[in-house]
């Protein structure tokens, strides 16, 4: 459904985006994750050709962003940072002038508002100005703006930024139900957010994609005790290659030394027993170990890790 | 042109939903009527004349706090953003901003009849300087509106449009006066007196319709929002 390539864009001397690929399939949920600034929004503007890339291109629905802009913008909804309104305007005004500049017949556009409306709940503000909204009802306003023409497309940037718990959880519920059909793409610089509402991540930092996965996987790399912290007595070099020989290790970082302990951590998809090996490990090669514990990790940590590591 | 009409109607309805407009029409007609009775009965001619004179100087402030807001405020706002990912073209927006602020500049022309109905009771003037006078007013009105998008398309700040926009227009309307002609060598004086705003409306204020004068304001008005659509569209 939407092919990106090689995309880049540059604004001045900084590099916004920097050569992103990837790929979504039809009805796929996907989360954009990265901190400010790391290139979210920019990617998202190009897909909704309100900026023209500086190179590479990408196709939605089998239409090239720069060669059919009109052809790609008919296909997507598109609900822009910050979630910009016409305060002067009623609700129900605002949903008409957007339906009439997507095209819908006249006979349908009120069948289409009352969809939109009774879908995002706003059926109780229907006779209100969009100035008088509240900004939950606001951000149900601008989806059911990105939705009135029932696209193919849904490209959300930060859906929820700025609403309370209980507003987030709504909109979320909201999402999950429309993306039961629909291709998403959404951004959020929250991890549980995406977690909660995409069905694969791809974390962004500095413009670039420096990790992707379903969730579960992220969180399989890191989460519940995953990760083991182990102090061990004993050469750096034979620990480091002892622990890494055992049976479903991942990953082992040396974290540091301090008087001839050295700090490890460890990533696996199996603690428990992996916990065990490692007794044995250091058992067999005659060193000692004083400290032996599961760290709990959550995918704020991979985030950080991977966009930390990205940095440095 | 369907899209075009959409956003007529939306940018026409939208300068009543602030008391803003009728104030500004309030102004606007308080203004003339006080200018032009304030001469009209001392000179004691049945004629609209000094009330043209007057308009380009009035269309000077006018037109820019009509277009001031059209795009400066879309920026401020960011619904800028949701325009332009609309499946819609560039040309249809300006246009549809166009012509509603020229429409909003025509209302309150059209509401300037009592000057002629005064003029009309207490005398018997010629119609053909009052009929050229109100269609030039029009292309005038045209342009200044034009010039007035364009200045506010390349801000976010509606004060800055504002003046950007009056800074243009007096420019436009100085180059072909006198004083200013006087002043340079005389082998440009043909082309600046053209490019002045005002003497082509005095020419159609004559009731004399030249294609000359008709011509150069549909070229300014195309060339200004031109330069309005590619502004909107480079800052991309």
């Amino acid at each position: 459904m939407i092919e990106v390539e090689h995309l880049s864009k540059n604004y001045g001397a900084t590099r916004a985006v920097q050569d992103i690929s990837f790929r979504v399939e039809k009805g796929e949920v996907i989360g954009f994750l990265g901190p400010n600034g790391a290139g979210k929004s920019t990617t998202m503007r190009m897909l909704t050709c309100y900026i023209s890339p500086d190179a590479g291109t990408a196709r939605i629905a089998g239409f090239d962003i720069t060669a059919r802009p009109l052809e790609v913008k008919k296909r997507i909804g598109y609900l822009p940072e910050n979630n910009p309104l016409y305060l002067d305007m009623g609700v129900i005004d605002y949903l008409k002038f957007i339906a009439a500049l997507r095209g819908i017949p006249g006979g349908r556009v009120r069948e289409r508002i009352r969809h939109v409306v009774d879908i995002c709940g706003l059926s109780s503000m229907a006779a209100k100005d969009v100035g008088e909204l509240s900004k939950g009802y606001r951000q149900r306003l601008g989806l059911a703006q990105a939705l009135i023409h029932d696209p193919d497309v849904l490209i959300l940037d930060e859906p929820t930024i700025g609403l309370d718990p209980h507003q987030i959880i709504e909109i979320r519920h909201l999402i999950k139900n429309i993306g039961r059909e629909k291709t998403i793409i959404l951004s959020s610089h929250i991890l549980p957010e995406v977690a909660a509402t995409c069905d694969r991540v791809l974390i962004l930092n500095r413009g670039s994609i420096v990790g992707s996965g379903t969730p579960e996987e992220l969180s399989a790399l890191s989460s519940g005790g995953q990760a083991i912290v182990a102090v061990i007595r004993g050469p750096r070099d034979r620990v480091e290659a002892a622990l890494s020989a055992i049976e479903a290790v991942v990953e082992v970082r040396h974290l540091g030394e301090d008087a001839g302990l050295q700090r490890f951590e460890l990533l696996s998809l199996e603690a428990d027993a992996v916990c065990e090996r490692i007794f044995f490990a250091v058992a067999a090669g005659g060193w000692s170990l004083t400290e032996l514990r599961r760290k709990s990790i959550n995918l704020e940590d991979v985030f950080l890790d991977l966009t930390m590591r990205e940095a440095s | 042109m369907r899209n075009t009409g959409v956003l007529f109607w939306k940018e026409f309805k939208s300068y009543f939903s602030s008391p803003v407009a009728y104030i500004f029409i309030i102004a606007f007609l308080v203004v003339t009527n006080w200018l032009f009775f304030r001469t009209f009965f001392l000179a004691n001619q049945a004629s609209l004349r000094p009330f043209f004179g007057l308009l380009p100087w009035l269309f000077l402030f006018l037109a820019p706090a009509i277009t001031m807001r059209s795009w400066a405020e879309e920026k401020k706002l960011g619904t800028i953003e949701i325009l332009m990912t609309l499946p819609v073209r560039p040309y249809e927006v300006v246009l549809g901003k166009f012509f509603s602020a020229f429409a909003f500049l025509a209302l309150n022309l059209a509401l300037t009849f009592p000057l002629v109905a005064t003029v009309m009771l207490l005398g018997d003037p010629d119609p053909g300087p009052i009929w050229g006078g109100y269609a030039g007013a029009c292309l005038l009105g045209g342009t200044c509106i034009a010039i007035g998008l364009f200045a506010s398309g390349i801000t976010e700040n509606q004060i800055a449009a504002f003046i950007v926009a009056i800074v243009i227009g007096f420019t436009f309307l100085i180059v072909g006066e006198n004083m200013v002609l006087y002043s340079l060598p005389s082998s440009w004086g043909p082309v600046f007196s053209y490019l002045g705003l005002g003497a082509h409306f005095q020419s159609i204020g004559r009731g004399v319709i030249d294609s000359r004068d008709i011509v150069y304001y549909f070229s300014m008005i195309g060339f200004f929002l031109l330069l309005n659509q590619m502004t909107i569209e480079g800052g991309k």
